[in-house]
């Protein structure tokens, strides 16, 4: 799996629970874990590609592995209105200026929330079985579904 | 800015208002508390003085004594000094967030007034709601009067908040007997009393928006023992910190505490151990018993009731005179020996000498425990002392109507 949009040096580069075993004196106090390597100023409107994260914090651990189904991207179809954004319970879904860009397949775990609450015709996020590649999953896209008569 | 709370040198003051008194001059800046009998009037008297402009900090009500310490937690882990106060079935109720604060290395102060635990629902005090806490992870002081409950709170925000401590504190007294009784009180100046407990200085608090920090992770098979690992190696080495508190308070009060208080304990040929208020009955029992009858009775208590002090207690029962000890624990032992006599004794299994030991349960749900019967259980013990044996089953029970109640017999020496 590719890693997708606004992947860095840092996201999803170890997995999780492959930290290195350290003993019971080098362990933080009260178990309180360090979001970021250094001091941090405004850092909610610093895009998590560039702020400095610690080997604490989840965005540098990956739980790709996790995922046996994968929502797929389809930006011929998006209409950006960040439905998908917005419900995704891992901060999963990349969007700059309210542009989706796609997804982020280090953290997401294939809920599939954001294809539920996609409202375009047809829908510009879809599942797909983890083996199956990005591009063919695209080739296989369904048809928009007409108005059923009344 | 607070005002200050106009003292004499002498107070008089029950067990409640001292702590109360205590709370208000650490100046704490969050207190979350929920109401029970026989502590109550700890908060009440605390909102009574944020209300009237005596406190700086925040007064949080809250729906329940689980919500009460966690609201402590949230507070302390924001980056607050943090105290609350309860008893019995509120303390039980909190005993899930009493782990949760202490592995989270957050130095909450917490009167306890102890009370009998339900049921049959009793008012009363006895340790059951401290003995439930004995394994929460808390430093436990143990105050057996007024005077005590108000200097070992200040001393509680003092030994937490040491940066090589960082764990939360309990100060226990006795409900009613201590917390109801007016006595004399020597309290400190307010500017006294914040001096020497000393400004509280934050530690990985999550209002410092520049080092965001995650509070109460979670730690699989992994991860978890190096942290417990962590924590109770922090609580044991905060000993030397007790310590050190308590020399401060003595060099400005002139009043001594010992994390073992002894009394008598040179030439005793029986001892007997216990907490709480039932030290001074015991106290006077044993220096009657001295001058009536001269059997040399010592008592000794764990003042430090967590972290256990099996060095001192152990310094202070291997003693060739010593023969006979006795340990009172005043809580329900539910099918086990009391807590007292299986930590007092294991402590003496690595002596040089090798007092017997007995336990006695007494004073469940607030059970009066005179001098008379102190001396009663004293003259027993010298009767052990004197056949070489002991005479009578290992655990009974003191004060209890009924048919006489106990448990194992001795295998040595009969």
């Amino acid at each position: 799996m590719s890693k997708g949009v606004l992947a860095t040096e840092k996201r999803g580069i170890r997995e999780l629970g492959a930290e290195e075993k350290v003993g019971w004196d080098a362990v933080p106090r009260g178990v309180v874990l360090e979001s970021f390597e250094k001091r941090v100023e405004n850092v909610a409107h610093i895009p998590p590609e560039e702020r400095p994260y610690s080997d604490f914090n989840s965005y540098t651990a990956t739980v790709a592995s996790w995922r046996v189904i994968k929502p797929v991207y389809n930006r011929d179809i998006c209409i950006d209105c960040q439905n998908c954004w917005v419900w995704c319970p891992d901060t999963s879904i990349i969007s700059r200026d309210k542009q989706m860009l796609g997804i982020d397949y280090d953290h997401c775990k294939g809920c599939g929330v954001c294809v539920e609450v996609c409202p375009t015709n047809p829908k510009s996020l879809l599942m797909f079985a983890e083996a199956v590649d990005n591009e063919e999953a695209l080739a296989q896209w369904p048809q928009k579904k007409k108005k059923e008569k009344k | 800015m607070a005002k200050k709370f106009e003292l004499n040198e002498v107070e008089v003051w029950d067990g409640n208002y001292a702590a109360s008194q205590a709370l208000r001059q650490a100046q704490v800046d969050v207190v979350a508390a929920y109401p029970i009998t026989p502590s109550t009037p700890i908060v009440e008297n605390y909102g009574a003085y944020e209300a009237n402009g005596y406190v700086d900090g925040e007064f949080v009500m809250v729906e329940s004594e689980h919500a009460a310490m966690s609201g402590c937690i949230g507070a302390a882990a924001a980056g607050g000094r943090v105290a609350t106060a309860t008893s019995s079935q509120g303390f039980a109720l909190m005993v899930e967030t009493l782990y949760q604060a202490s592995g989270m290395r957050l130095p909450i102060v917490l009167t306890v007034v102890n009370r009998a635990l339900a049921s049959p629902l009793n008012v009363r005090g006895d340790h059951s709601d401290m003995y439930l806490g004995r394994d929460a992870g808390w430093i436990h002081l143990d105050a057996y009067n007024s005077q005590e409950a108000y200097d070992l709170t200040l001393c509680a925000f003092k030994i937490g908040e040491n940066l090589d401590v960082r764990l939360p504190v309990m100060v226990h007294q006795d409900g009613f007997t201590t917390s109801h009784k007016a006595q004399n009180v020597r309290p400190l100046q307010d500017e006294d009393a914040y001096k020497f407990v000393g400004d509280y200085k934050p530690v990985d608090d999550m209002l410092d928006f520049t080092r965001p920090v995650t509070h109460g992770a979670q730690t699989e098979e992994d991860w978890h023992f190096e942290h417990k690992a962590k924590q109770h190696k922090a609580l044991m080495d905060s000993r030397a910190v007790i310590d050190e508190v308590f020399k401060e308070f003595k060099d400005l009060t002139g009043r001594e505490y010992k994390r073992v208080e002894s009394y008598m304990m040179d030439d005793a040929e029986v001892a007997m151990v216990l907490l709480g208020s039932s030290v001074e009955t015991a106290v006077l029992a044993a220096k009657e018993l001295r001058e009536k009858e001269g059997i040399k009775v010592g008592i000794i208590s764990p003042r430090v009731f967590r972290p256990f002090p099996f060095d001192l207690v152990r310094d202070e029962l291997d003693r060739e005179n010593l023969k006979a000890v006795v340990c009172m624990d005043k809580s329900a032992p539910g099918g086990a020996m009391g807590a007292l006599f299986n930590e007092v004794a294991g402590a003496l299994t690595s002596t040089k000498v090798r007092p017997m030991v007995t336990n006695y349960i007494y004073g469940l749900g607030g059970r009066d425990f005179s001098i008379e019967e102190a001396q009663r259980i004293m003259r027993e013990q010298k009767a052990h002392a004197d056949a070489g044996y002991i005479t009578t089953p290992i655990q009974q029970f003191s004060g209890v109507r009924g048919p006489k109640l106990g448990f194992f017999e001795t295998r040595r020496g009969k």
